[in-house]
């Protein structure tokens, strides 16, 4: 168990390299930089004052070496100008040469500067994933009960009518994806013109303090689109275990259905979705700058969009570095837990 | 002129419709006819879920068919005075086309209807043609993988995990901002993703006619000259009769489309492959002296089929979602195209006082999405049966 679990980790972090690298080649590449060296010095640079400008901040230097000086495990690169002064990456004008440390990287805790929000991209990061944090929550609240009930009333009796019809409604909300939710749900319960009016079609107000006006769509928006998907797969691993041999044995002693679904069913049945669950955090990342962008709410998503859209190269980084974790450590939690879950598995 | 009444709206749209109702019908007529002699599409008549998705979807392609004779002005032209108009509103005197926007006009004053019309073409262009790529990438490289097993299987599974790993949307940004396409790097992607194709259908017809040389000739001529005559078109825009081209736009999103989904094709792929390995009939060829080629295409492979078509299916409609995404985002696509995303997208800022821009092409995503799920539904039932 010990040794899965490791080797699990190691190939974690191999992948999370090979992520983070091919990242950083894609914002570094040279139309990048021009465009960076642009927008930090000037717009009407000379090709020749681009290269120098690069130069001097050190974007010459190889892929590889500047990839393990952002990642801290190569020193920062210093230079001396003709005049003696020294600059370098890890040199700034709080922190001076002399008392400057020689690496300064992410894994340093030194994440860079964003150049649009013009703030430490750390901050920035910790910020905003805590807004995020906040409606993933909400939506976990209300996706994961909800899709669970359905999945396992529908699995409970296979082909019954409230199985077809519980089926149908799964089936439907997974082909409505949240860009087409979102609008479908701000036209019925917020626009001014023909709408009920109950809610806001808006979340920007919700970063000071949420409310269930202003909280409901973003949330139910992203909750929709993952709810389907659970519950077909909880119904699916429901049907299996109510046709297994033990239901039947328990069936014939003569448990009552009910005792059957809650007592010897369920507990079976939830391993599957877990798994499902874990999976479909990633998934939920692709909603969230979806629903972040539709719905004007400042958190990781919409950080994400801006920084790729305006070429802020360190925050675009770092949210890659934050994205990938999280994919690979919800994968690394549904691999372990499925282990760990299922007693068959577990004990050979 | 006074605007038109829902009642009236409603009926001429029914009526821009004719063209794919009478073609829905015959369809419909002759499928349902001969429904006992078409197998497994012939079945599909027998459950509802089934049908009404099969309804939805041949909708949707009939619609792109004819969205020059349904179309009623021109999706691209602005008219004066039509911006953020309500349906029904009529059009001014002497403008082209029909004599009302039926479906109002967007902020930019084109025919709302006309965009979500003319969007199913470019849905329906692109949308079966990438699923079909990137099956034929998943299959190439699954079927190996899952049959030879060892380093070969542990490299590309690692490889497709990474690509799984990645945020799509991440991915999307980073393949489709103009300073990447600036570097070429979506070319030559597209140059190796294409080149998946031919390399199929040449392992195909090498290991079928292997003993066959004359007809194994001709088959090859023919894909080789076809395939890379179409392939300097798509990939490199450099057909040398010059009839083929695809856009550079609708390339790149090609190509991102293919790149994300190939690597769930190919877990599919591995995956049942892997299963259908330790058959009999797989053990029984293999005595016989069959290459593994063969092996893999023609046995493993068309008994791989029923997952396979079931999940084609839901794959376009998972394609159709991510064109979505990108046209949401602005990404790809040129901004007054008229596909679903960027229509959503040119709507969604005034979203809660005109809402009507953006929920026609949001219901016709929709529906199409949803046809194809119910339909994938159906299938999977009707194969699971035998």
């Amino acid at each position: 168990m010990l040794l899965f679990i490791l080797r699990r980790i190691g190939i974690m972090i191999l992948t999370a390299l090979c992520l983070t690298f091919v990242v950083f080649a894609l914002t570094n590449l040279e139309p990048n930089l021009e465009k960076l060296a642009k927008t930090q010095g000037n717009v009407r640079m000379t090709d020749e004052q681009v290269a120098t400008w690069l130069e001097q901040n050190g974007y010459t230097d190889p892929m590889l070496s500047r990839y393990g000086q952002w990642l801290g495990v190569f020193p920062g690169w210093t230079r001396e100008d003709a005049d003696g002064k020294i600059s370098g990456r890890c040199i700034s004008r709080d922190v001076p040469a002399d008392i400057a440390p020689q690496r300064c990287g992410v894994l340093q805790g030194d994440w860079g500067w964003s150049t649009v929000l013009r703030e430490e991209v750390s901050s920035v990061i910790g910020k905003r994933l805590g807004l995020t944090g906040i409606l993933m929550f909400w939506v976990m609240a209300l996706m994961v009960p909800m899709a669970l009930i359905m999945g396992i009333l529908a699995g409970m009796r296979e082909g019954s009518r409230l199985d077809r019809s519980l089926s149908t409604i799964s089936i439907a909300t997974t082909a409505t994806p949240e860009y087409v939710s979102g609008v479908i749900l701000i036209t019925v319960f917020a626009s001014s013109a023909v709408g009920l009016k109950w809610f806001k079609g808006t979340a920007t107000s919700a970063m000071d303090g949420i409310t269930f006006e202003n909280f409901t769509l973003p949330v139910v928006t992203i909750a929709l689109y993952g709810m389907g998907y659970i519950a077909r797969m909880t119904r699916a691993s429901m049907t299996e275990v109510m046709t297994a041999q033990y239901i039947r044995t328990a069936r014939l002693k003569g448990v009552s259905f009910h005792n059957i679904v809650l007592k010897h069913a369920l507990r079976n049945a939830l391993i599957a979705p877990f798994t499902v669950i874990m999976l479909q955090i990633p998934w939920l990342l692709n909603g969230v700058v979806i629903v972040e962008t539709l719905f004007n709410y400042k958190g990781f998503g919409w950080t994400l969009v801006q920084a790729a859209s305006n070429n802020d190269i360190e925050l675009l980084l770092g949210c890659s570095v934050v994205a990938v974790v999280v994919v690979l450590v919800t994968q690394l939690i549904s691999d372990v837990g499925y282990v760990f879950l299922n007693p068959r598995i577990r004990i050979s | 002129m006074e605007p038109m009444s829902w009642g009236a709206i409603v009926l001429q749209i029914l009526i821009q419709f004719i063209p794919v109702w009478i073609a829905m019908i015959v369809m419909f007529g002759v499928s349902f006819a001969f429904r006992r002699k078409l197998g497994l599409y012939g079945q599909l008549f027998d459950t509802m879920i089934g049908g009404i998705g099969f309804a939805l979807v041949i909708f949707w392609v009939f619609t792109a068919l004819f969205a020059d004779m349904i179309v009623t002005h021109d999706p691209l032209v602005q008219v004066s005075g039509m911006k953020n108009k309500l349906p029904g509103t009529p059009v001014p005197e002497g403008t082209a086309g029909f004599g009302y926007y039926l479906l109002g006009g967007d902020n930019l004053a084109r025919d709302v209807f006309s965009r979500m019309v003319s969007g199913s073409t470019i849905v329906m262009q692109i949308a079966p043609v990438a699923t079909l790529f990137a099956f034929m990438v998943g299959i190439t490289l699954g079927l190996p993988a899952a049959y030879f097993g060892g380093t070969l299987d542990t490299f590309l599974s690692f490889l497709a995990n990474l690509i799984l790993a990645f945020p799509v949307i991440l991915l999307f940004y980073l393949l489709v901002t103009p300073e990447i396409v600036q570097t070429g790097l979506p070319t030559y992607m597209a140059a190796v993703l294409f080149l998946f194709p031919i390399l199929f259908l040449v392992v195909l017809w090498n290991s079928r006619y292997f003993t066959q040389p004359t007809k194994r000739a001709v088959y090859l001529a023919v894909t080789l000259v076809l395939g890379f005559w179409i392939y300097l078109g798509v990939a490199w825009n450099a057909d040398p009769l010059g009839l083929i081209s695809v856009p550079p736009n609708i390339l790149i999103v090609f190509v991102s489309v293919v790149f994300v989904n190939a690597p769930t094709v190919f877990r599919i792929v591995r995956g049942i492959a892997l299963d259908i390995k330790t058959r009999d009939y797989v053990a029984a060829a293999q005595t016989r002296g069959e290459g593994p080629w063969y092996t893999m295409l023609w046995e493993i492979l068309p008994n791989a089929r029923g997952p396979l078509i079931v999940d084609f299916c839901l794959r376009i409609g998972y394609t159709t979602i991510l064109l979505g995404t990108l046209g949401f985002f602005g990404l790809g696509l040129a901004p007054e195209s008229p596909d679903w995303g960027s229509t959503i997208n040119d709507g969604r800022k005034l979203l809660s006082i005109y809402p009507h821009p953006a929920l026609a092409p949001a219901l016709a995503l929709m529906s199409l999405v949803l046809g194809l799920n119910l339909l994938a539904d159906g299938l999977r039932e009707e194969s699971l049966k035998d």
